[in-house]
């Protein structure tokens, strides 16, 4: 080793910065496969849902018009893809708790690349998770009867919306003080989001004060858009109140995740 | 270009609105191509300085140049003439010791086949080869160290901080990583280093300055510091705290310096240590105290702190502690 400095590679901000967010995404992917703990949490835990709703709860369940089984896998799809959103809180919380982010800030890569990369290796980790449910509903008798582009775009479309949302799991993440309790954090969100929605079961059979809640807010939007796709029925503008949720809720969430990372790390 | 590798100029940092002066008023020059070193002890402001220089932190006040560049004004051009390494800048456990160092390179904006070949390099430098493709996991506490200090390396970069580098490491990964800043040192590289450990600084830094609570407190060479303490500790151990009490009355007029009695221990800093400690022997035996033990020592940081300061290092204002990544009330610190 001499003192000659290091030849730099020569690249303009925006490339830079693009390769900084994949090679966080590489590192964050990687540990992804490498901790058990986070591959049950990412495939295992959707599959007991699918089983658990398909098997012990699915023959109780009467949604007039429809299979119950057509109807519970989209749903489960949102609710696993806004799921994975608490991996980002708890990864963000895990990396402050750690120092890896204090020797991230002394080095020359872009700032939004700890944020970027995490987010987009969570949206990976959701593509592999779309498909791995997809197939296990497949398994379990799940007949999508519209076209195969209508299903990629619903497909699409709850990554869409369960990336924008991620942001404000980071924000969770980065503001809370380690990550058991960015995980306790995320659950009082997730899961009035996610049951207290036509996710697993139709609205209008919810009590007057929750369906008022549950028929407006954004995950049930997006479950019946992503129903509608996949079945080839007809679904109002789900999917256009859907996209708007989604952009949305990037345009806030983002800056404030991005705030938060400037005052903690 | 400046002769000097780093230059700080009445520095100080306040935490939470005003009421912790983490830092108040530091000035420092570090010349190139030594080892300098920052003493004190936790909450001193050690960690301050160096997250203020590395560009993690922005003074509240005061101006510091890095390899002649402001770190506020162009703290980008900073981080690319800077490595960091410490104990608040870990490596990815999850990572494989390769995986780490590429990573490190490639966010330094290095070219890949650079990063590749750099990488390889610095682990057979620092003698994991072997372990090169093991998550980080499994590494030893030393060679986490070992490659947290490579990770710092990749670019190249001509002054290091390593923030406590061997806190925590046995006495023989200790020694390596002496060994191995020292071989760095001979190719030219400036480091800066914090440290508890007087021994580290008297073996690596040429210049260090003293820290407490947020002010440089002494500086200088090891020793012009040992000069300045008394070069011995006499510590003389007593059967109950009432003997501890009378035999610190008795022995403290034997030298210049007060004695500290801790429970049934008194040390006492002495310039002539034989010939003082047989003084303060025969007054005790005079006296007709029988002791539980008696050591003559190098004086430590400990005994530098209470010489200096006037109390033991762990005396140190708990608010004030510089050890932010390891704290769980992150949200204080906004």
């Amino acid at each position: 080793m001499t003192l000659t400095s290091a030849p730099p590679a020569t690249k303009s901000a925006l490339r830079w910065a693009i390769s900084d967010v994949l090679t966080i995404a590489r590192r964050n992917l990687l540990a992804l496969v490498r901790i058990p703990t986070f591959l049950v949490f990412a495939v295992i835990q959707p599959v007991m849902f699918v089983l658990l709703f398909r098997y012990v709860f699915g023959g109780v369940i009467q949604v007039p018009g429809v299979d119950y089984v057509n109807f519970l896998i989209p749903g489960i799809l949102v609710q696993t893809t806004i799921f994975g959103a608490v991996g980002t809180a708890i990864g963000l919380a895990e990396d402050l708790q750690h120092g890896l982010i204090e020797r991230f800030r002394a080095l020359p890569m872009a700032r939004i690349a700890l944020l970027g990369g995490r987010t987009v290796a969570d949206l990976t980790r959701n593509v592999g998770v779309v498909i791995i449910i997809s197939l296990v509903g497949l398994a379990v008798g799940f007949r999508p009867t519209g076209t195969l582009v209508s299903y990629l775009q619903a497909c699409l479309l709850m990554l869409v919306f369960a990336y924008c949302l991620s942001w404000g799991f980071a924000f969770v993440g980065l503001a809370a003080p380690n990550s058991e309790a960015a995980q306790a954090m995320t659950f009082p969100i997730i899961f009035p989001l996610t049951f207290a929605s036509s996710v697993f079961v139709p609205v209008d059979r919810m009590p007057g004060w929750l369906q008022s809640f549950a028929v407006h807010q954004p995950v049930s939007e997006a479950a019946d858009a992503v129903r509608g796709l996949m079945l080839g029925v007809p679904h109002g503008d789900s999917t256009w109140i859907t996209l708007a949720w989604s952009i949305g809720a990037i345009l806030v969430l983002a800056p404030l995740a991005t705030r938060q990372y400037r005052k903690v790390a | 270009m400046s002769d000097f590798a780093v230059e700080a100029l009445d520095i100080v940092r306040v935490f939470k609105g005003g009421e912790v002066r983490a830092l108040d008023g530091v000035t420092l020059q570090v010349a190139r191509g030594e080892v300098f070193g920052l003493l004190g002890p936790n909450g001193s402001g050690k960690t301050t300085m160096v997250r203020i220089l590395s560009t993690i932190l922005a003074p509240t006040s005061g101006v510091a140049l890095v390899n002649g560049i402001d770190v506020v004004k162009n703290p980008q051009a900073v981080r690319r003439s800077i490595g960091l390494a410490g104990q608040n800048a870990t490596v990815d456990e999850n990572l494989t010791g390769f995986e780490n160092l590429r990573m490190i390179g490639l966010l330094n904006h290095l070219d890949k086949s650079f990063v590749v070949t750099q990488s390889r390099a610095l682990l057979e430098q620092f003698g994991l080869s072997e372990a090169a493709n093991r998550t980080v996991k499994t590494y030893s506490g030393g060679m986490r160290r070992r490659l947290d200090l490579g990770a710092a390396l990749v670019a190249n970069p001509p002054l290091l901080f390593l923030d406590e580098p061997t806190t925590g490491l046995d006495p023989q990964s200790r020694q390596d990583l002496w060994a191995i800043i020292e071989g760095l040192v001979e190719q030219g590289v400036t480091v800066l280093l914090t440290t508890q450990y007087l021994e580290e600084a008297d073996r690596l830094c040429k210049q260090m300055v003293v820290l407490d609570h947020g002010k440089i407190i002494a500086e200088g060479t090891s020793e012009e510091l040992k000069t300045r303490l008394g070069s011995t500790v006499l510590s003389v151990t007593f059967n109950n705290t009432e003997d501890a009490r009378r035999g610190a009355e008795l022995i403290s007029v034997v030298s210049t310096k007060p004695a500290n009695v801790e429970g049934t221990v008194v040390d006492l800093t002495v310039e002539h240590g034989p010939s003082q400690a047989a003084d303060a022997l025969r007054r005790l035996d005079g006296a007709g105290i029988i002791l539980a033990g008696l050591t003559l020592r190098e004086p430590s940081l400990d005994d530098v702190f209470l010489h200096l300061t006037g109390h033991k290092t762990e005396d140190a204002d708990p608010a004030s502690s510089d050890a932010p990544a390891k704290r769980r009330d992150r949200k204080a610190r906004a």
